[in-house]
Parts: C-alpha cells; structure tokens; sequence
C-alpha cells in the first residue's frame, strides 16, 4: 500500500524562510497574512489530505464512476469527503470574501492544489474547477450573476466546469459549432453538445454551474467569434433555491486509462438557458482567465503526484532486500542488502527528490507573483509580476507534467514487478499523472505559447525581466564561496537559454516550422534553467539559515545542499543536449517526406 | 411528554454556561520512524512529526460537541512543556476552544505526579465544571496523570469514557470493560478521561485556523511537583528474524509439524 506524507516541513520552508511572504501582509485584504499563518494553514491542509483524501485514492481508481440514464454516481466515499472538504471552507480559500471566499492570497491556494491533488487526483477534479469558475464570473460577469451564483460556489454547495472542447474542435476552438441564440429575456438559448467534461455531471452537489463557449448567430469566424455563457444544471428562483432542470442532460461518460475517479462527461445542452458572461464575442479571453490558473493547477497535480510516487518509493526502498551493492555487502545480518543502497535506485530517487523540491519552489515563487500582480500597490510591481507570471506559466503546466510523469515512472521502476502490478498502487500514480500533459492545452500548445506569444510580447520584455531575476541571484550565490560551481553552471545554462531565444526566433521568423519543431525542447531547456534558479537561491538560503539558526533541524538544511548538489551535477547538464539539438535546428523533421512515415 | 420537554428546556437552556478544561499533550506522530537518542533514556526528536495525543484530540472533540449541543458555555485548553507546545495549543483553538494556558517548562518530565501537581494548581479555583484528559498519552502512555489530578482536586474521577452527557450538577458516562459496558453517574465538578470511539476529531476550517491566531493564550511557569521518577534506558524491540523456507509441496508438511511442535512450540 502507498502512503502519503504531505510535504509541510518543506512549506514551512519555503513559506517563512526561503521566500519574503511577510511582503503581503502590506497588499489590502491581506492585513492578517503572516508567514506563519501560511504555513499553519498548509500543515492542517496536508494533515487533511492525509487522512481524509488519501485513504479514498486507491479505492476510488478500482471502483471508477458509474453513468446509468444521464445520472453520474462517484466513488464511495467521495461525497463524505467532498462536504468536509468544502465544509472546512477550502473551495473559496483565495476568493474575494464579499461573495463568500475566505480572502486568503492566491499563494495558499497552489499550496493547498499540491496537496490535495497528489493525495487523490480525481476528488481534486470536482472543486477544482469552482475556483477558477468563481475568478471568471468574479472578473467577467454581471453584478447579477455574481451574487445569484458566487457565494454558493464559494462554499461548495455547487461545483462548476469548463465546456469548451467538441468532438471536432480540442485545440484549436475556432471552429466549435455550439449555438446560443438571443432570447427576449435577455438569456441566451444554447444548444450544442461538449465532450470531455471534467466533472460534468456527479453526485456530490445539488446543481452543476457550466461555463459554456458558444457562438451567437451574427459571430464572426474562428476564434474571434467566440462568447461565454454561464449555463445552470437547476435554474436557479431569485430566492436562490433550486427550481426546474434546464436543458443540460449527460450522455455518456468516458472511460480513461487514469483519473478514473473523476467524471469526464459528455454534455448535451437542448436549447439550455444561459446567460451571457462578459462581452459577446470575446468569451476566449474570458475563458483565458480560468485557463491560465487551471494551466498553473494542472502544472501542481504534477508535482502532487510526483511527491507522492517519491515517499512511496522511497519507503519500498529501504525495506526491500535484493542483491548486494556493489561497493560491498551494506546489510550483513541479511539475505540481501536493502535495494537504498543500490546506486542506480538512489539515482532515481534523487532524480524525483531533486525535480519535487525544485519545482515546489518555484510554484511558491509563482504563486507569490500572481499576489503581486493583483495585489501590490504600485503599478511598476504588478506589471512586471504579470509579465513573469505569463512566462511561467505554460513552464509550469507543461514542464512539470512532462517530469511528473518520468518521476511517478521511476517510482513505478523502483519497486519492479511490484510497482507494475495495482496492489502498491505506484501504476495509478503514472496512470493518473499521464493526464496532466494533455489537457488544458497539451505540452506542445504549452511550449507554442512560450515560443510564439511569451518571448515575442514586448520585444522580449518578459524575458528579459526573467532574466535579470536569474542575475540578480547569480551574483548574490556567486559571493557565497560554496557556491561558486553551482553558480557557475546556472550562469552556463542560463546564456544556453539566451542564445537559444536568439535562435529560434531568428529562425521562426523565416519558417514558422523552424520555431515549432524546436519549442518543445526550448521549454525543457527553461524548465531546467528555471528550476536552476530555484536550487541555487534554496543553497544560498540553506546556508545562511544553517549558520544563523532557522527554525528547521540542521539535517533538513544539510539534505537541502544535498539534494542541490545532485540537480547541479546530474540533472542540469541536461541543458547542453537540449540545446545541442535546438541548435541543429528542424531540417531533418522538416526534410523527411511525408509519405515515409 | 410535555414534562419531557420541560426538562429539555430546563437542562438545554436554563442551566448556566458549562466550563470545561481540557488538558492535552504533544506527542511525535505514530507513524514515523524512531530512533533512540545519544542519551539512551529518550527518543531521538530530529525529523519527528508532531501532533495533539490521539486520545486527547477525541477529548477536545467531546468537550466541543457538549458544549454545541447544551448552546453555552466554553472549553479552555492546558499544555504543559516547551514553547513549542503552543502550536498544539493553537491546533485546539483552531478546532474551536476558546482560550489556551500554556504552563512553560524546559522539559515534559516523565513523572506523572510532576505534572499533575503543575496541572492541579493551574486548575484549582479556575471554575472548570469539567476537566477532561485522554485516557493515555500516546507516547509515554502512563495513563495517571488525570487520575492524579483528580486526587489532588478532591473531584471524582470516571476513567476511559466512551460516552458521556453533561446536566445540571451531574454527568453520565459509559465506560467499556471487558466483555461488556458500564454506565456511571457522577456528580460535578469532576475529572474524567476519554476512550476511543466518542468522536472523531474535527479538522480544523480555514476560519478557524485564522481564529485561533486572534485567541487568548496564558503563559504561566509550570508549578511542577517534585520528579521522583526517570527513564534509566530505553530500547527499541528486537528485529524479527528471517523466516526459514523448508521447501515446497506436500513432502515438507511432516517436517514443518515436527518444527511447530518442537522447535516452535505452538502446536
């Protein structure tokens, strides 16, 4: 059986320690946010993913969701668990309180994902779209439509979705064929059906929210042409309680190789009431706001899933007994050694300890940023916040997922035979971890944003604000002298990152393909830079915190540098094969006939 | 029947706020991997995940849904130890208790009656109806504390509740014995501990969490009683020897009865 211990030791870290979190108790609203107070409330987040999500995981794989006439019915479990979750007031943790969120900084909010999602995936899917939903409505909507459905999302009582892939249309949304026809009412009639539907239809809630795109009769083509309508499961009386079914029924639900928890429906809307969000037309930029964020969450499953493979593995590791190391017999009074002391499972382990601990640094980094950009009170601040935030982004979503998915494989790999089969359920952990580089934009859409929209925006302002972050920590780690090699190598990959913009974009400009066939590996090369710099300001901070007394035992400072050393030596050189290959550009992708293959 | 609610209302509504205490302790999670300090008498806390007593968080929870369900009253929460017993204490307020008393030492001494005498004295004259402990700490697992304390408080003491109702002067509880159940009637103010099985704690709600920061904590130096009582050694239990595989199929049969009955001895 796996176990899962929620990283709060690290949090504590990262939240009072490594990062200045003290600056947002300056931001409005965010008066009483203390670094402890954060790190309180991700320690009795993770004592609740602990024992209260965690436990439903492997139970809720093997049993799956059921659909028999259009209803949906989850997991056993899951409902219990659902209401103490939204119960404890976690759904509406980072919205705005004048419609029942708690007010507590977008920060916490990643923090708590990680841990809710790697304790179990699926029962993160059905909240974990309400967050994004309350943002959108909150940014976009009317007053009307914020006080009728806000508060109820907040606190759990309904969940809410995404619809906007249809069987023809996943990528690329221009071309969807769901209609909304103007009512004289002032609603709009949608009717069209939407496949893949996180949490479309389920039995935890009494209604199901639906964010719908649409296109109105006079919509320009392709993707311009494109509205958002908010679409009720019940409509919903001016009292607010429950009144007749709309036209929302689900077809069908799929049947997936991870996530199978979560409801992933078909939706049929039948001339469904609905109401326009935000302006006509422009209802991708709308949905934009619930992507990015989810984009971000999907970037955290990852690492969830990860952290949980890792500790799994790792206790399988130091129990197992098979062979003798290599350098000599480790265990004496035993048939074997324990597998731990076996060089190539420590390299793999490491690799997982390594890309975890780095990535949770720089989701706390992000998330810090994103307070920044809606909170900080001068405009300079938040532009550049949003600037690196918008860089990060589809970094986070698509890196992590790619490394997530090697990472819950080295569990798997760990525990041989033993991994592949359900019973220690380190396969669900790959199974479930897969998902994460498909949806909400592939890795490859993730690595076309970076290459196409983030470098070019500005003229490489994004960049070059990035960059001059990464500067600012080379010459303060650069001071410390234990630190001079590692600085040396992110200062390395670092002007590896810069002459391969220069790079792609020179040559992007010429054939589009050049750019396209190199973006992936460009984002994996930036992936490894950014967690570069992670690790390098985690040793500087290590070291000052060990010789000044922090409030961890030396031990985790000393594993910290540890771990560090690993990334450095056998992780980042990874950098000069990727930018080996992006260098030989894209002939011999774009050379090769077609009919070959 | 309406004599019935007469009495509902008059225990429910009539009688005076209920105070309770509930006195907890800081204990390593279960769940992690001991190591035996270079000291040889205490265990090694380095890495060591720590939380309220299990039977102590199923107290707090108790005081909590009697409060609840009689509408008044509050329950104040005690700690005895380092600084660092504040975060439990904070775990409680954040689960709904109403104020905390942290009653500093360096360190927990093993003696129960040490730290019942310091418990004894913060509770006397505090007006508590009811005092309440787990039956045990998951750690040291003495289980005297509260029997100690109820002593020195001159207050009835009911052991290891798995139920219990608190009204007007008096309270009931049930105890389970072997083979069975009793159920006691006492009167108050008294001393009782906790068993398993009469709640389950709640987790904390974000509200709650940013409450508790704004909550009332005392910090007192502990009046601890004389020590006359210390851990000489501590040792871990042995490992488990390997098994012995005697081979496969029918023909070993005759040769393993033969070990479990005299090697082993269990047959």
């Amino acid at each position: 059986m796996p176990t899962y211990r929620a990283p709060i030791t690290d949090y504590r870290f990262l939240l009072t320690e490594l990062f200045d979190t003290s600056r947002l108790s300056a931001y409005a609203g965010y008066e009483e946010v203390t670094p402890d107070l954060l790190a309180s409330v991700a320690e009795e987040a993770g004592k609740l993913c602990e024992d209260l999500l965690f436990p439903l995981n492997m139970s809720g794989d093997a049993e799956g969701c059921t659909w028999e006439n259009g209803v949906v019915r989850t997991p056993k479990g899951f409902k219990e668990a659902y209401k103490a979750y939204a119960g404890g007031g976690w759904i509406g943790l980072a919205g705005d309180p004048a419609y029942g969120g708690q007010g507590l900084p977008a920060l916490l909010r990643y923090v708590v994902d990680e841990m809710v999602c790697g304790s179990n995936l699926s029962l993160a899917m059905y909240p974990g779209l309400t967050q994004g939903a309350f943002e959108t409505i909150h940014l976009h909507g009317s007053e009307e439509l914020k006080t009728k459905y806000m508060p109820k999302l907040a606190s759990g009582e309904w969940t809410a979705t995404m619809c906007l892939t249809e069987a023809h249309a996943g990528t690329d949304l221009g071309m969807i064929r769901t209609r909304a026809e103007p009512m004289d009412d002032g609603s709009a009639s949608v009717s069209g059906t939407k496949i893949f539907i996180t949490a479309g239809e389920h039995d935890l809630t009494d209604n199901i929210i639906h964010l719908v795109l649409a296109k109105l009769p006079d919509a320009p083509a392709g993707s311009r042409g494109i509205s958002m309508f908010l679409v009720p499961k019940f409509l919903v009386n001016p009292d607010g309680s429950l009144g007749t079914r709309n036209g929302v029924t689900c077809g069908s639900i799929e049947h997936k190789m991870g996530i199978k928890g979560s409801a992933t429906c078909v939706i049929n809307f039948d001339n469904a009431k609905g109401w326009l969000v935000g302006e006509a037309h422009k209802g991708l930029r709308a949905m934009f706001t619930m992507m990015n964020g989810a984009r971000l969450g999907v970037g955290l499953q990852g690492l969830g899933l990860a952290d949980a493979s890792y500790h799994s593995a790792v206790a399988y590791a130091r129990d197992r007994v098979q062979g003798r190391s290599l350098s000599g017999v480790k265990n004496p009074d035993g048939p074997a050694d324990q597998i731990i002391h076996h060089a190539d499972i420590r390299r793999g382990l490491l690799f997982m300890r390594a890309f975890t601990e780095g990535a949770r640094a720089l989701s706390v980094f992000c998330g810090l940023h994103i307070d920044d950009e809606f909170r900080a009170p001068d405009a300079p601040t938040r532009e550049a916040a949003a600037d690196l935030v918008a860089l990060l982004t589809p970094v986070i979503k698509a890196f992590f997922t790619d490394l997530a998915f090697e990472s819950t494989n080295i569990g798997l790999q760990t525990l041989g035979g033993h991994g592949y089969i359900r019973e220690y359920g380190m396969e669900q952990f790959v199974r479930d971890a897969r998902i994460g580089q498909i949806y909400e934009g592939t890795n490859h859409i993730q690595a076309l944003d970076l290459v196409g929209r983030k470098l070019p925006e500005g003229g490489g302002r994004l960049l070059k604000r990035y960059a001059a972050l990464v500067a600012e920590e080379l010459a303060a780690s650069g001071q410390v002298p234990q630190l001079s090699a590692f600085a040396t190598t992110v200062g390395g990959a670092a002007k590896q990152l810069q002459d391969a913009t220069m790079l792609i974009m020179q040559r992007g400009m010429a054939n589009g393909d050049e750019a396209g066939g190199a973006a992936s590996e460009y984002l994996r090369l930036f992936g490894y830079v950014a967690l570069g710099h992670m690790w390098l300001r985690t040793c500087r901070v290590a070291l000052e915190k060990k010789a000044s007394g922090g409030s961890l035992d030396a031990s985790f400072y000393d594993t910290k540098l540890a771990t560090a050393r690993f990334y450095f030596e056998r992780m980042m050189p990874m950098t000069h094969s990727l930018f080996a290959s992006i260098s030989a550009g894209s002939g011999a992708i774009l050379d090769f006939p077609k009919e070959q293959f | 029947m309406g004599g019935t609610i007469f009495l509902v209302n008059f225990f429910t509504m009539g009688a005076a706020p209920v105070k309770i205490a509930v006195c907890i302790k800081r204990v390593p999670e279960m769940d992690g991997a001991f190591k035996i300090a270079a000291s040889g008498t205490a265990v090694d806390e380095t890495g060591l995940k720590w939380d309220i007593s299990d039977f102590d968080g199923y107290a707090v929870e108790a005081a909590l849904q009697m409060t609840e369900k009689l509408g008044a009253g509050e329950v104040h929460v005690i700690s005895l130890g380092p600084d660092v017993v504040q975060e439990t204490l904070r775990k409680a307020l954040s689960m709904g208790c109403a104020r905390a008393t942290h009653l500093k030492c360096d360190v927990v001494p093993f003696d129960p009656f040490a730290i019942a005498s310091a418990l004894a004295a913060e509770l006397q004259g505090g007006g508590y109806d009811l005092v309440m402990f787990g039956k045990m700490s998951i750690d040291s697992a003495n289980g005297a504390v509260g029997l100690m304390v109820a002593d020195l408080l001159g207050m009835p003491m009911v052991h290891g509740c798995s139920k219990l109702d608190i009204a007007a002067g008096a309270g009931t509880a049930r105890r389970e014995i072997e083979g069975g159940g009793e159920l006691v009637r006492f009167s108050l103010p008294a001393v009782v501990s906790i068993d398993e099985g009469i709640a389950r704690p709640r987790y904390p709600s974000l509200k709650g969490i940013m409450a508790a920061k704004k909550k009332p904590m005392d910090v007192k130096p502990a009046q601890l009683g004389p020590v006359r009582l210390t851990v000489q050694k501590m040792d871990l239990p042995a490992a488990r020897a390997a098994g012995r595989i005697l081979g496969e199929g029918a023909a070993v049969v005759p040769e393993l009865v033969r070990l479990l009955q005299q090697e082993a001895k269990v047959i």
